[in-house]
C-alpha cells in the first residue's frame, strides 16, 4: 500500500509538487529554515525552497536509483550465474572466483572513492551501486542452475537436443525465478540506502537536486534548529525501505516451498 | 582444521591482489594532478617546480612500475607516507585502528548480548503479542538509515538532554586521569556503538529467531521432550546449543557491514578511528591512505569470513573441513 503510494508519488512528482523545487525564495527565508504552515506544509530550507516539493522529488530521485541499480546488477547477476552454472568447469571457476574478489572488496569505501574523485551523476551513481552488488544473485542463480541442470526434464532436454540458449532462457531461467525475484526486491532497500548514506556525504546525487540524502546532508547544520528539516527525509526514506522489506519478507514466505511444511 | 586454515589463507593472497590492482587502477584513472594539490602556491605553476614535486611523490613513473614498487615496499611492511601530513601511513593507520577496532568490538558486543536474547524470546513466544511487538521493531531497526539514527540520537541525548557527549572520543575541555579518563571514553562510546550495532541487532535477531524455529521442529527436539526432559534443559541444552550455529557464522559474514558502518559513524560522531581517516583520504585525495584503508578493510573482510567458516565448524561438529 505505502509502496503503492511512493511509486505514484514518484512518478507523478511533478504535479503533485506545489512549488519549483529548485526554486529560491530568499525573502521569505532570509537565509532561515522556516517552520511548516499552511502554504508549506513541511516548512521550507534556508534558501526558501518548498520542502514538501523537494521531499517529493526526492521520492523519485531515490527510487529511480534503487530500482534502476538493482536491474542492472539482475543483468549482470542473472548472466554470470547462468553462465557459470550452466557450462560449469572453468568458466564457472573463474566466474567464481572473480566473485569472490568482489565479495571482499568493502563495496561502499570504493563507492565513495569513485565517485570522490571522479563526482557522480545520477547515472554512474546507478552503474556503481549495481556493480558492486550483483553477486549475490549470481551465486543464487548459480546454485540453482546446478541442481536443476540434474533434473530429468533437463537431461531430456539435452538429449532431444534443445540448444543451450533455449535451454537455459525457456527451462532454466523461469524455473529459478523465485529466489531472484526475492532477492532482488530485498536489495532495492539496500541500494536506496546505499544512495542517501552516499548522498548524506557529499558524494551521492549531485545538487541542486533533490534527493533523500542530500536532503539530509544539507539539514545536518540546522539540527538544533530546524528538526523538520532532518525529520522530513529521514522518515520518508525509511518509510520507504520498511515497505520494501514487508513486501520481500511477504513474497519469500509465498515463493519458499520450505516454509510449507 | 590447521590444514584448512592454511589453505584458505593461501587463497587470500591471490584474492586481496586482485582488489588491490582494481583500487590501485582507479585511483590510476582519476582526473586531474595529484601533485597539483601539493604545490606550494608561491611558487605557482612553474613547470620545473611541478615536475620536482612530481618527481618527490614519485608520480611520473608509468602505472606498473609505481603499482609494483607499493606492491613490494606493501609487501615488506612499508606503506609510504601520507600526501597530507607527510608522516607514515603505517603510523597514521596504527593512530586510528584501535579506536576502530573499540568502536567495533562494543557494538559487536552489545549486539550479541541484546540480538540473540530477542531472537530466542521471539521464537519460544511465536505468534504472541510480545514476538510480533519484537519482529516488528527488527524490521523498522534494518529499514532507518543508519545516519538518520545517528542524528537522531545525537539531537536527543547530546543537544537537548546533553546526557552524554556527541562528538569525538575525549573531552576536549577537561583533562581526565586515569580512571576519569575510562569513564570519559566509555561516555563518548555509548552514542556512536549504539548507532553501529543497531542494523546488527535487528538484522541477528530476525536471523536467531527463524533459527530456532526451525530447530525446534527437529526430531531430537521431538525425542529429548518424549524423554520425558524438562522444558529449560530441552530448549536451553538440545535446542539452543544447535539454533546458535547460524548466529555465530553471521557474526563473521556481518564484517563488510561493521566497516561500512564505521565509515557513515565515525564521520557523524568525530571518531577517530580508521573509517574518517578514510573519508578524510578521499577529500584530501591522499591516495597512500586511501590503498591502506581499502586494503585493510578487505583484509578484515576476508578474516571475517574465514573466522565465520572456522566457527562454523567449531559449532557444528558434523562439518568437517579438510
Amino acid at each position: 500500500m505505502v509502496l503503492m503510494g511512493m511509486v505514484l508519488i514518484a512518478i507523478f512528482a511533478d504535479n503533485l509538487a506545489p512549488y519549483d523545487p529548485n526554486a529560491i525564495n530568499a525573502a521569505y527565508a532570509r537565509g532561515r529554515p522556516q517552520p511548516p504552515t499552511a502554504e508549506h506544509w513541511f516548512g521550507t530550507d534556508n534558501y526558501g525552497r518548498d520542502y514538501l516539493s523537494r521531499a517529493l522529488m526526492g521520492v523519485r530521485v531515490s527510487l529511480f536509483v534503487g530500482v534502476a541499480a538493482v536491474l542492472f546488477q539482475l543483468v549482470i547477476g542473472v548472466s554470470v550465474g547462468a553462465i557459470s552454472g550452466y557450462f560449469g568447469g572453468w568458466v564457472d571457476n573463474l566466474l567464481m572466483r572473480i566473485t569472490d574478489v568482489f565479495l571482499s572488496i568493502p563495496g561502499f569505501f570504493l563507492l565513495l572513492i569513485v565517485s570522490g574523485i571522479f563526482g557522480g551523476t545520477l547515472l554512474t551513481l546507478v552503474l556503481l551501486i549495481g556493480a558492486l552488488n550483483w553477486m549475490t544473485v549470481a551465486r543464487l542463480l548459480r546454485a540453482e542452475f546446478l541442481s536443476l541442470k540434474e533434473r530429468e526434464f533437463m537431461v531430456a532436454a539435452r538429449c532431444i537436443g534443445v540448444p543451450a540458449w533455449r535451454q537455459v532462457i525457456h527451462h532454466l531461467l523461469p524455473n529459478a525465478l523465485a529466489p531472484i525475484i526475492v532477492a532482488a526486491t530485498l536489495s532495492v532497500p539496500y541500494a536506496i540506502l546505499t544512495e542517501s548514506a552516499l548522498s548524506f556525504l557529499g558524494r551521492g546525487v549531485p545538487p541542486p537536486h533533490a534527493s533523500l540524502g542530500t536532503m539530509l546532508e544539507g539539514a545536518q547544520q540546522w539540527l538544533r534548529t530546524a528538526w523538520w528539516m532532518w525529520v522530513v527525509p529521514g522518515a520518508i526514506i525509511s518509510l520507504i525501505v520498511l515497505s520494501f522489506n514487508f513486501v520481500g519478507d511477504g513474497l519469500r514466505d509465498a515463493l519458499d516451498p520450505q516454509l510449507h511444511r | 582444521m590447521g590444514r584448512y586454515v592454511t589453505r584458505r589463507l593461501i587463497q587470500a593472497v591471490p584474492l586481496l591482489v586482485a582488489i588491490s590492482i582494481i583500487v590501485f587502477a582507479i585511483i590510476e584513472a582519476a582526473p586531474g594532478d595529484a601533485a597539483q594539490m601539493y604545490i606550494d602556491p608561491d611558487k605557482g605553476s612553474d613547470p620545473q617546480y611541478l615536475e620536482q614535486v612530481r618527481e618527490s611523490l614519485g608520480l611520473n613513473r608509468p602505472v606498473y612500475v609505481r603499482y609494483w614498487a607499493w606492491l613490494s615496499r606493501t609487501l615488506q611492511g612499508d606503506l609510504g607516507f601520507s600526501f597530507r601530513t607527510r608522516r607514515p601511513v603505517s603510523l597514521e593507520i596504527g593512530d586510528r585502528l584501535p579506536n576502530t577496532l573499540l568502536l567495533g568490538g562494543v557494538s559487536l558486543l552489545m549486539s550479541v548480548v541484546i540480538a540473540i536474547p530477542i531472537g530466542i524470546i521471539s521464537a519460544l513466544k511465536r505468534y504472541s503479542l510480545l514476538d510480533y511487538v519484537l519482529s516488528t521493531l527488527s524490521l523498522v531497526g534494518i529499514s532507518v538509515p543508519v545516519f538518520w539514527v545517528a542524528l537522531l540520537l545525537l539531537q536527543v541525548f547530546a543537544i537537548r538532554l546533553n546526557w552524554l557527549p556527541g562528538v569525538g572520543m575525549h573531552s576536549v575541555r577537561e583533562q581526565y586521569e586515569g580512571w576519569a579518563a575510562v569513564v570519559d571514553v566509555i561516555r563518548h562510546t555509548i552514542l556512536p556503538a549504539t548507532v553501529l550495532s543497531l542494523a546488527q541487532t535487528a538484522s541477528w535477531s530476525r536471523y536467531q529467531r527463524s533459527a530456532l524455529l526451525e530447530v525446534l521442529g527437529q526430531d531430537y527436539i521431538r525425542t529429548a521432550r518424549a524423554k520425558g526432559l524438562r522444558e529449560w534443559r530441552v530448549i536451553g541444552v538440545h535446542a539452543l546449543r544447535n539454533a546458535l550455529i547460524p548466529t555465530i557464522t553471521l557474526i563473521g559474514l556481518s564484517v563488510p557491514s561493521i566497516v561500512t558502518g564505521a565509515f557513515i559513524t565515525e564521520t557523524i560522531f568525530g571518531w577517530p578511528g580508521m573509517g574518517r581517516l578514510g573519508v578524510d583520504a578521499i577529500n584530501g585525495r591522499d591516495y597512500p591512505i586511501i590503498m591502506a584503508v581499502t586494503m585493510l578493510s578487505a583484509l578484515l573482510i576476508v578474516l571475517g569470513n574465514l573466522l565465520a567458516d572456522i566457527a562454523y565448524a567449531w559449532a557444528d561438529p558434523r562439518i568437517r573441513y579438510d
